[in-house]
């Protein structure tokens, strides 16, 4: 299981993004570099949850391609998704591993619901079953 | 013919359908995919007859989602 690296400023710009769009979940795409031992974030994407809900999201399509586009232009490759819980903890939910159809990714998870205490984890899923991936702080 | 996918360029033979490319590419769960031709969704309905084209750009993007 890969390490996740984010910067300090990547997490607070997802944590203001996550703020702006309550009480509905936010969502976005993560990219980056990786080796045979760590995914490095290096660029955050913030998306429209086409679904407008403080319990659901979906990605738009149209962004999701722009974002693909833009992240091959900056060398990246995409790493994975992120997207918020407004008011349930740091892990998938049922539907959350139903819909997680590409195993290559990296499924990261901001809650809010102790608004003073945001927790972000990130996870594998495959097979219907989530495993938890170590996060480190990097920078600024 | 060259055809780019996933940003990836490659040789196909002539004549190529959507559908035939997603076979070869082996793309799972095609119910949650959406298929890009030169920054055009596709509709599924169309997978069998749209023909593909030197030079054309393909995308597939898996449908993401999920809930509390």
């Amino acid at each position: 299981m890969k390490k996740i690296a984010i910067s300090k400023k990547i997490y607070a710009s997802i944590l203001e993004h996550a703020n702006n769009e309550l009480p509905n979940e936010a969502c976005g795409l993560i990219a980056g570099t990786e080796d045979e031992n760590t995914r490095t974030i290096e660029k955050v994407y913030m998306l429209t949850n086409v679904d407008k809900s403080p319990e659901h999201f979906s990605l738009s399509p149209s962004e999701q391609l722009l974002t693909v586009k833009d992240i091959r232009a900056n060398g990246l490759k995409l790493l994975g998704n992120w997207h918020s819980h407004p008011s349930s903890p740091s892990r998938p939910s049922a539907e959350d591993i139903r819909l997680a159809f590409d195993r290559s990714m990296s499924y990261l998870i901001l809650s809010l619901m102790n608004r003073n205490e945001p927790v972000l984890n990130s996870f594998h899923i495959e097979n219907g079953t989530s495993t938890q991936e170590e996060i480190y702080f990097t920078g600024e | 013919m060259l055809i780019t996918v996933s940003g990836e360029k490659k040789e196909y033979a002539e004549g190529l359908t959507v559908t035939e490319l997603i076979a070869q590419e082996k793309v799972e769960m095609l119910e949650y995919v959406t298929v890009s031709l030169n920054e055009e969704f596709l509709q599924r309905e169309n997978f069998d007859n749209q023909k593909l084209n030197d030079g054309d750009v393909v995308e597939f993007l898996y449908f993401m989602g999920g809930g509390k």
